[in-house]
């Protein structure tokens, strides 16, 4: 696990970026945190990276958002998904490297993830911004 | 009867209503699978897809039984293909591709975005273009240049959350439960907009951010001892709601002052906002029952558009990204 405070958005941003060129179609990525932490802004950094051009907005309500090669999803309206929900969001885990925010919600039905983010507030506008993975490489000198 | 049946499914609501060509509506029912989310404290029991699924046939009955019309009488059929939740999108789709295959008609995909512009162009005040269209919903929030029925031209977006989602989180933060974008304006009514300065971020050209007062609001909860926040409840609710509407307000006279339009006008649930509407005077504002998500719309801009005939259309896919 590696961790660390961003002391800007911009900064958060660039850590997934980072991390984002370390990852491929298939991947999948759970980032946790409250209300305001910072996961939108976590995603858009990892889009920008990835070549997403245009808005990277929240899809709390849509519950879904398809880029190219990449998905965001937003578990927060759920309570817990089933089985016929999973049928439903698996066309955003085809060829997609694919972010998942709120996925404690998912009740264990979303692929393992290869990383998982956790984003926590230290004040308005610093964050604590935490990496794990199985696989230590992935994330050494990320941060 | 010549008449156009509307499909929407793309998020929570599923819908049919029947339009003639001329704009009147016929029918326009409405499942609302928010009234599902409310009895389990306003999260999906499940994605909206298998509701969608179990509700289309009988909405699309309801509504052809509410305007006394039968399938005779539909000679176009026009369906929300995006954008928004694929599995969700599909249910609608595949319906009426079924629909029109089965009979032999045309069939119109609708942007879900151009649906809510076009619930302004229904009976009885239809609006002509030329006019500076705030599209404000919980998934998006729009300027749209609008210069023909047909289409339009996104001159401003959010870079992050959309106006709609920024009024329910605000309401969830405030103890009001999520969705609660109506409760959090009826406890602002008695609140003091001034109480709190609650910044909302001034961004280059028409765009916006809500992201970042959500996150002041936050601060402000958490700032305040239980007791305290009990009392200042109303007044945090009426400065976020002051906050959020002043944003909207201001670029969206600065996009219509730029763009030389005299006429603005607002769509979309945020609409039923009773600061905005108060806030914004001079806009003319979607009927509240088309403000929210319904397939009257979806008709309604299928009008402006070219319809491919059978089997053209069964290539047709969704996408789920605006």
């Amino acid at each position: 696990m590696v961790e660390a405070v961003t002391s800007s958005s911009d900064e958060t941003e660039a850590i997934a970026a980072r991390l984002a060129t370390r990852l491929a179609p298939g991947d999948v990525v759970y980032v946790s945190g409250e209300l305001g932490a910072g996961k939108t802004t976590f995603v858009r950094g990892a889009c920008r990276a990835l070549g997403v051009g245009g808005p990277v907005t929240s899809p709390t309500y849509t519950i879904g958002h398809r880029y190219d090669g990449v998905s965001h999803l937003d578990l927060f309206r759920f309570e817990r998904l089933t089985d016929a929900d999973w049928g439903a969001l698996e066309p955003y885990f085809e060829d997609a490297i694919v972010f998942v925010e709120w996925p404690e919600r998912a009740g264990g039905r979303l692929p393992p993830p290869r990383v998982e983010v956790k984003l926590g507030h230290v004040d308005e506008h610093r964050r604590s911004v935490e990496l794990a993975s199985a696989e230590p490489d992935l994330l050494a000198g990320l941060l | 009867m010549r008449l156009i049946l509307g499909l929407e499914t793309s998020c929570d609501e599923t819908a049919a209503a029947l339009v003639t060509h001329d704009g009147d509506i016929r029918s326009n029912v409405v499942a609302s699978q928010a009234v599902l989310h409310a009895r389990f404290g306003g999260v999906v029991p499940e994605v909206a897809s298998r509701r969608h699924l179990e509700l289309v046939a009988p909405v699309i009955r309801e509504a052809l039984a509410e305007a006394r019309a039968s399938l005779d009488d539909v000679e176009l059929v026009a369906v929300t293909r995006g954008p928004g939740l694929i599995g969700a999108l599909l249910v609608g789709l595949s319906a009426a591709k079924a629909l029109a295959w089965g009979r032999g008609l045309p069939l119109a995909a609708v942007d879900h975005l151009h649906g809510h512009v076009a619930s302004l162009y229904l009976e009885p005040a239809p609006l002509e273009p030329p006019f500076l269209c705030l599209l404000a919903t919980g998934g998006h929030t729009l300027l749209l240049d609008v210069r023909a029925r047909s289409g339009y031209r996104s001159v401003g977006t959010t870079i992050d959350d959309a106006a709609g989602e920024a009024f329910d989180k605000g309401a969830r933060l405030l103890g009001l439960g999520y969705p609660g974008g109506a409760a959090l304006d009826r406890l602002a009514a008695d609140g003091d907009p001034e109480a709190f300065d609650f910044p909302v971020a001034r961004l280059d050209g028409l765009d916006f951010s809500f992201s970042g007062v959500k996150t002041a609001l936050l601060y402000a909860v958490r700032a305040l001892d239980a007791g305290e926040l009990e009392r200042r409840r109303a007044d945090l609710a009426a400065s976020y709601q002051r906050a959020i509407v002043r944003a909207l307000v201001e670029r969206t006279r600065a996009a219509a002052e730029q763009l030389g339009h005299e006429r603005i006008a607002v769509v979309g649930g945020v609409a039923a906002n009773s600061e905005l509407r108060a806030s914004l005077a001079e806009a003319v504002l979607a009927p509240l029952e088309l403000c929210t998500d319904n397939a009257a719309m979806i008709a309604s801009a299928a009008r402006y558009l070219t319809p491919v005939a059978p089997p053209g259309f069964l290539e047709l896919d969704a996408y789920a990204a605006a």
